[in-house]
């Protein structure tokens, strides 16, 4: 892959987009421009960032992390398709950090509306969403956002440079514009002569662009709407793909970290005597709440790292996860209601004295990404480069600013490819450190690596939650639901260590338990708020995670005290069409219904979140070794399907992810530290476990929507509910495998 | 004192303590940065490479043993210009997501197919339960062992 600074500099060295023979094209839809940060800042608003064109061909800008989900891939068609570019001619960079990538739609699902709800009112207070965003010029990846904020405005960019490089050649060969054609990455006039876009650029670039053209209709797609072949596949397969890791620079050194293992308190003292004695170790630099070790290998420092005696302050929460249970049980009190987003009908008066009543609760989770955590920096005669895979590079720059007093211009942000991020790389810890040690180390490049444990125990968890549910069925159907859920804030947390204060209730307690479109005539959503304690973070489909599985498994709990088929009753109680129709199509695709072999049995489970209805369907069987999972189905509605091989991936990892954690994930804690330390004591399902997964696609939403997260809501109460059909144990606390030994 | 192993058919001389794992031989000495460190206590397969035609954890091979050895890394089992059966298999089937357990998983798997050319899923099962992969690229990766094995018998 080639580097963003290289293209940067070769392309726009002086405050033109037309140097050296290219021109960046792009587009927003707001008023005032944000600066381009691929050309200097005079540049208007018309020539914006994601469309490099050089003597070498286009480039297409995707700024987004590329975590595995194949965003890179799916936002350069966007640019292409528009474009008319062949698929084999498109290369794709992030983009450095800049505000001008803001993710617009990031906070979308923050506002209290349901997904389902596409009112007036909801839209506008999720257009209300995109301010606090664009102030603040997050380039963020997450909460599925990428596709829906990059829909418009990526195919848009696409058109915009296409209608200026057909404007170049019409000047150029004096044929009306109407007459030319695009495709192949060329301007094709009357006569079959073609005129690369390369040989176009710098004219293209001079002139002044219109409004944005029409979109292509989709009867006209060429390459959105199909499985293509990934742009990171070629370097993921030959191991030349480069991750933070990879880069090796002459005069490098190779350090890592250790922090508090309480987490968030201080290192009072320490002795580095034995460390500092080792052959190939440089220095030992103070980081905050820990040290970083720098030596002429990461093995060294590895080593280096363990030969230091640490003396660490206590943690600054309870010292157990007992301690912590008990937390989250006591705060199901007024003074800590967080949020009442959905209370209809008289919930109190429906429920009788004899209602059905559970208590479910979740442990905390590592997100445990196969790349441990890892951030390069390079501090050298005023100017800092940092390269880490990280979900938010301009807070990186912020982060550095504050670190080493340099203006945000001086600073230089690269994102490569990361080894999965499932919300952990939305996090500064680890950069924060690299940039410590680069400032240290002055004038050497400085790679920092976390060993696997240091990972594993220095998280920012998917929180421990519990719910407290009563319910009552009548005539087949539920007649009341009360949904009372205890979780510490993961939102105030995240935003809490980047510096940010978010006021008023935080929807992550209880996304996906308040805004599900279910239509029990007495249904009610109270969100209870636990003192901070661990840090916790967002972790692939933050509070649905949990909550799916408190709301799913009580919808279960209620259809078998009904008497009814689990699938018929959700079905006979939502009227959403979109998720009604992921239902049907779950249930046709796995033969819902159908004799199974003996020893064998399903569960379903269901959630809409990140506005995406998923509906799926796991087997068990019950064989001597312990249990098995045999099928997985899943029907999936984004709206409009970009990529179905992208989608159908998503979905299948988004589910493993899921179930993995349903059924071996836990972190507890002991005097105040996580006592898991590495994979043996976190074990993720392996592919022996992996069932075969049938992923359904379809497209009944009215909005396009992003799918790297909501597959994995509900495939744990999926497989508690199959549990609960084949052996009638229910399951109430997360993970199964505490309960039920599997093969 | 230095050791010498062959590398992707490269003689190597190699200047690092004797007790120093094979995996950081290969990234932080000789810059071969396609074998990954994801746990270093043989628990994901991330560092997988072939050690005399056989798979091993290259984080618990130490350069001392491995010394006077064949070692065949990612980067030595195919390039992108000329790709080994088992890269164009995953290739073909997009089995990469994150892609960082990827080598581990191709060297796993070139090991096992040269071992054993037509794999049923019980012997894939034995064979790649030791290489974690936390996308969940596991049923592509079963399809792509299988397209590899065909395609191996068709070449």
């Amino acid at each position: 892959m080639a580097s963003i600074g290289k293209i940067a500099r070769r392309t726009f060295l002086v405050g033109s987009a037309a140097i050296a023979g290219g021109a960046a094209f792009g587009y927003w839809q707001y008023e005032r421009p944000l600066p381009n940060p691929l050309s200097a800042p005079e540049n208007g608003a018309t020539l914006t960032p994601y469309v490099l064109v050089d003597a070498t061909g286009v480039t297409l800008i995707a700024p987004r992390a590329e975590m595995g989900q194949g965003v890179q891939t799916t936002l350069a068609a966007l640019v292409a398709e528009e474009m008319d570019l062949d698929w084999d001619q498109v290369r794709v960079l992030h983009g450095p950090a800049s505000r001008a990538y803001l993710n617009s739609a990031v906070f979308e699902d923050a506002a209290p509306f349901m997904p389902t709800d596409e009112g007036w009112l909801a839209e506008t207070a999720r257009g209300a969403m995109q301010v606090p965003a664009r102030f603040l010029g997050l380039q963020i990846t997450g909460g599925s956002s990428s596709t829906p904020d990059a829909f418009e405005k990526m195919r848009a960019a696409g058109a915009m440079a296409r209608a200026a490089l057909v404007a170049a050649a019409q000047r150029r060969s004096g044929v009306a514009e109407g007459a030319l054609k695009t495709s192949g990455g060329a301007v094709v006039l009357p006569d079959g002569t073609r005129i690369p876009y390369s040989d176009l650029a710098v004219e293209a670039a001079a002139l002044e662009l219109p409004s944005p053209p029409p979109l292509k209709s989709r009867a006209d797609w060429k390459l959105l709407g199909r499985s293509l072949p990934r742009t990171d596949m070629l370097g993921k397969v030959t191991g030349t793909a480069q991750y933070t890791a990879d880069f090796r620079h002459p005069d490098m050194l190779f350090a890592t970290a250790r922090s508090n293992p309480g987490l968030g308190a201080e290192l009072t003292s320490y002795d580095a005597t034995a460390a500092l004695a080792m052959a190939g170790v440089t220095a030992v630099v103070e980081v905050p709440n820990g040290l970083a070790v720098v030596a002429n290998s990461t093995w060294v420092a590895f080593k280096a790292a363990e030969a230091i005696v640490y003396d660490w302050a206590p943690a600054p929460y309870a010292a157990t996860s007992d301690g912590m249970l008990a937390e989250a049980a006591a705060s199901f009190v007024a003074d800590r209601q967080d949020s009442r987003n959905r209370n209809d009908g008289d919930v109190e008066a429906a429920l009788p004295e004899d209602a059905w009543t559970a208590e479910y609760s979740v442990p905390y989770l590592a997100h445990a990404t196969m790349e441990p955590m890892t951030a390069g920096a390079w501090l050298q005669e005023g100017r800092l480069k940092v390269w880490a895979g990280t979900q938010f590079p301009t807070q990186v720059l912020v982060e550095a600013e504050k670190i080493t007093g340099l203006p945000q211009d001086a600073i230089e942000v690269m994102t490569p490819v990361m080894g999965g991020g499932f919300g952990r790389r939305a996090e500064m810890d680890f950069v924060r450190q690299a940039i410590h040690v680069a400032k240290a180390m002055a004038g050497r490049p400085v790679l920092l690596t976390w060993t696997r444990e240091e990972d594993m125990t220095h998280d920012s968890y998917r929180p421990m939650a519990m719910a407290r549910l009563r319910g009552a069925v009548d005539g087949g159907k539920v007649k009341a639901l009360d949904i009372q859920i205890a979780s510490p804030a993961v939102l105030t947390s995240q935003a809490g260590r980047l510096g940010y204060a978010l006021p008023g209730p935080d929807v992550s307690i209880v996304q996906a338990a308040w805004d599900q479109p279910y239509t029990f005539p007495a249904y009610r959503t109270t969100g209870y708020r636990v003192p901070a304690g661990v840090p916790v973070g967002s972790w692939r489909s933050v509070g649905a995670s949990q909550n799916a599985f408190f709301h799913e498994s009580a919808v279960d709990e209620l259809a078998y005290l009904a008497g009814v088929d689990p699938l018929e009753f959700r079905l006979a109680q939502i009227s959403h069409p979109a998720s009604r129709k992921v239902l049907e199509a779950v249930a046709e695709a796995s033969g819902w219904g159908n004799a199974l072999a003996a020893g064998r049995a399903r569960g379903v489970a269901f959630c809409i979140s990140f506005g995406v209805p998923v509906a799926e369907v796991i087997e068990v069987a019950d064989t001597p070794q312990g249990l098995r999972m045999t099928g997985a189905w899943a029907a999936v509605d984004v709206g409009i399907a970009l990529d179905p091989s992208i989608i159908e991936a998503q979905v299948q990892g988004a589910m493993v992810y899921g179930l993995s954690a349903a059924i071996n994930g836990e972190i507890t804690f002991a005097d105040g530290r996580a006592e898991q330390q590495n994979f043996p004591d976190y074990e993720p399902l392996r592919l022996p476990q992996c069932p075969p997964i049938t992923v359904k696609i379809l497209e009944n939403g009215t909005k396009i929507r992003g799918i790297g997260e909501p597959g994995t809501p509900p495939a744990a109460p999926a497989l508690a509910n199959a549990i609960f059909a084949l052996n009638g144990q229910r399951l109430r606390s997360l993970p199964l495998g505490k309960a039920i030994a599997f093969a | 004192m230095a050791y010498t192993l062959t590398v992707n058919g490269a003689a190597q001389s190699v200047d690092l303590p004797g007790d120093t794992p094979l995996l950081w031989v290969l990234r932080d000495g000789l810059h071969l940065t396609g074998t990954k460190y994801g746990c270093g206590v043989a628990a994901c397969g991330a560092c997988t490479v072939h050690l005399d035609g056989v798979a091993v954890r290259s984080c618990q091979t130490l350069l001392e043993d491995a010394a006077g050895s064949t070692i065949t890394t990612i980067e030595g089992l195919g390039t992108p210009e000329n790709l080994h059966l088992v890269q164009q298999a995953w290739l073909a089937h997009q089995v990469a997501q994150c892609g960082y357990c990827q080598s581990g998983q191709i060297m796993q798997a070139a090991a096992l197919l040269a071992e054993n050319p037509a794999p049923n899923d019980e012997q894939i099962d034995e064979a790649m339960g030791g290489n974690l992969c936390r996308c969940g690229t596991y049923p592509r990766i079963r399809a792509a062992v299988h397209a590899a094995a065909a395609a191996m018998k068709g070449a």
